[in-house]
């Protein structure tokens, strides 16, 4: 169950996803998101999940392994659904007692459930396709400006990147924990919901230490590296916008302004 | 001639003592823990040093200060030269003197090997150029290349090691000490990450101190101490120190078994030279003795 999160994790290879600019693909995902929330047609989402589907094919990541992703957070989509298909009021297409749906609870539901789904996969394909150091460096990069009104940009940018990294490490222990919990009798499934939210702290407390002990060892691996902030680093891989950087630049924009324009207008 | 002997040492201690402080509830200072106590060691350019220790013997402690990461409570330590209990050289220091930590997950920062490896020299401001070219030889001597677009997760024990390796290595080190780094890893992770830091010291010429409880992975080494309650108990070539068994015995070290059997062996009468450190070297020791019996008979 805990090997299905694949939320956050890079997908290792080549395409031309992976080689764009992580700038081009961050502000890209921004764009997406905002797109998301300007639509309010079908034809607005059709064109949306289009591209989404032609930048999913470019990546080569596996449609099954980005849809592994999703399950984390049925349980979610289906409160949101559920209650935007229930509690909508309107012209009503079908009654039992007090539960009725409606044609604007039914159309919002289905808008909304698309629009989550859509915000996942274009969240997840992001760090799909981009190393945490390619993001961190294009977070750094693209966010410089706010150095100067005191951000410490570089540090938010190091934090995040090392908390991706340590997501399928943690996950990993909080496995381990939770077997040797249970091969001692602890009991994860069964009881109310407050016996099972009690029953994990047993299994918080030591993840908690031992994530507090890396963090220890791994501030100690970084010094002794010579680490010492942002200040005089040089780059490995410097990022430079080349020719595809900026056709994507302009195929995201265009989308953009497609898409609104449908969106809302149509 | 004893200032030329002093150049070589790339690390060198006089009268090393290191207090832990040990704090109560409050934070109040209860007491001191003693895990260093006047520890002189030298080491010379390009040599293999392996120190031993059971748990709590001081061994790590000497390791964290080799690379600045503890400051000597007394005494002093030198690497290359340069006190490090000075500010200003802390950062030459770390990077003359590489270090290896324990745990293979805990040193890893960055999510593909070849950037994690490209960190250390990120870090010193190494023009982007001349990363790539640092970063291609180290994963080379340590045997990861192809693995270089790899993912640490996906990699053995071994191999994250093998990768932390690299990672020091890529910052041109003159001496890298590895704080237990087979502690974690299996028998086949273990040979791999012995094999690595052999080809540093034999290939590299790079100054090696391997700090370990397996004495098998000390054999190779030029010179062995002992440490016991933050003392060097005994030090010496490997085979002057294997063949004080019960010495070694009385400090709860675990001794190779080709050793342990020599020793049982001479015990019962067999003659046997000290010092047998490998299954290789009983061997033909025992079939000297075989063919002497034969000739003899």
């Amino acid at each position: 169950m805990i090997r299905d999160i694949t939320l956050g994790q890079y997908y290792q290879t080549d395409s031309v996803i992976h080689r764009l600019d992580p700038r081009v693909k961050l502000a890209g995902t921004i764009l997406f998101l905002i797109d998301l929330f300007l639509i309010n047609n079908v034809w607005g989402y059709l064109i949306a999940t289009a591209a989404l589907a032609t930048v999913i094919h470019l990546s080569k990541v596996p449609f099954k392994y980005i849809i592994r992703g999703l399950k984390s957070i049925i349980i979610l989509l289906m409160i949101t659904v559920i209650f935007n298909l229930f509690l909508t009021d309107g012209s009503v297409i079908f009654q039992i007692g007090f539960l009725k749906i409606t044609w604007e609870g039914l159309r919002t539901a289905v808008f909304m459930g698309w629009r989550l789904v859509m915000l996942i996969i274009g969240t997840s394909l992001m760090t799909f396709t981009t190393t945490p150091n390619q993001l961190t460096d294009g977070m750094e990069k693209g966010l410089r400006p706010l150095k100067y009104l005191k951000v410490p940009v570089h540090e938010v940018a190091m934090m995040m990147s090392i908390a991706l990294r340590f997501i399928p490490i943690l996950l990993e222990e909080t496995d381990k924990i939770m077997k040797a919990q249970q091969a001692r009798g602890a009991d994860f499934e069964s009881g109310s919901l407050l016996d099972r939210a009690k029953a994990l702290v047993p299994l918080l407390v030591p993840l908690f230490i031992s994530a507090f002990r890396r963090a220890n060892d791994l501030a100690l691996a970084m010094e002794a590296r010579c680490y010492r902030g942002g200040e005089g680093r040089t780059k490995m891989k410097p990022l430079v916008y080349n020719r595809t950087d900026r056709t994507a630049y302009l195929l995201i924009f265009a989308f953009m302004a497609v898409d609104i324009f449908v969106g809302r207008f149509f | 001639m004893k200032l030329t002997r002093h150049m070589k040492n790339i690390i060198k201690t006089e009268q090393l003592k290191y207090d832990y402080v040990m704090r109560d509830e409050e934070g109040n200072e209860a007491g001191y823990y003693t895990a260093l106590d006047n520890v002189n060691l030298e080491v010379k350019q390009g040599d293999f040093i392996a120190i031993l220790g059971h748990n709590g013997s001081g061994k790590s402690t000497l390791a964290k200060h080799i690379n600045g990461i503890l400051f000597p409570t007394g005494g002093t330590v030198w690497v290359d030269g340069l006190d490090t209990s000075k500010e200003e050289n802390i950062w030459e220091v770390r990077q003359r003197a590489g270090m290896v930590f324990q745990n293979p997950d805990n040193q890893i920062i960055s999510q593909v090997v070849e950037e994690d490896v490209g960190f250390g020299p990120e870090n010193l401001g190494v023009p982007t150029e001349q990363i790539w070219e640092r970063v291609e030889e180290s994963l080379r001597v340590v045997g990861m290349y192809e693995y270089r677009k790899y993912s640490p997760n996906k990699l053995s024990g071994g191999q994250k090691q093998r990768v932390s390796i690299a990672g020091v290595l890529a910052m041109h080190p003159k001496c890298i000490v590895l704080d237990e780094p087979t502690a974690m890893l299996d028998p086949s992770g273990r040979k791999e990450v012995i094999r690595a830091v052999r080809a540093l010291n034999q290939v590299e010429g790079i100054t090696v101190l391997l700090i370990t409880h397996y004495m098998e992975e000390t054999v190779d080494a030029d010179r062995i101490y002992v440490m016991d309650q933050g003392h060097i108990a005994i030090q010496g070539t490997p085979k002057e120190v294997f063949s004080q068994v019960e010495e070694l015995k009385a400090l709860h070290m675990t001794l190779p078994q080709a050793t342990l059997l020599a020793d049982e062996l001479k015990k019962r009468g067999v003659v046997l030279p000290d010092g047998i450190l490998t299954i290789k070297e009983l061997l033909t020791e025992l079939e000297k003795l075989i063919n002497v019996h034969d000739t003899t008979a």
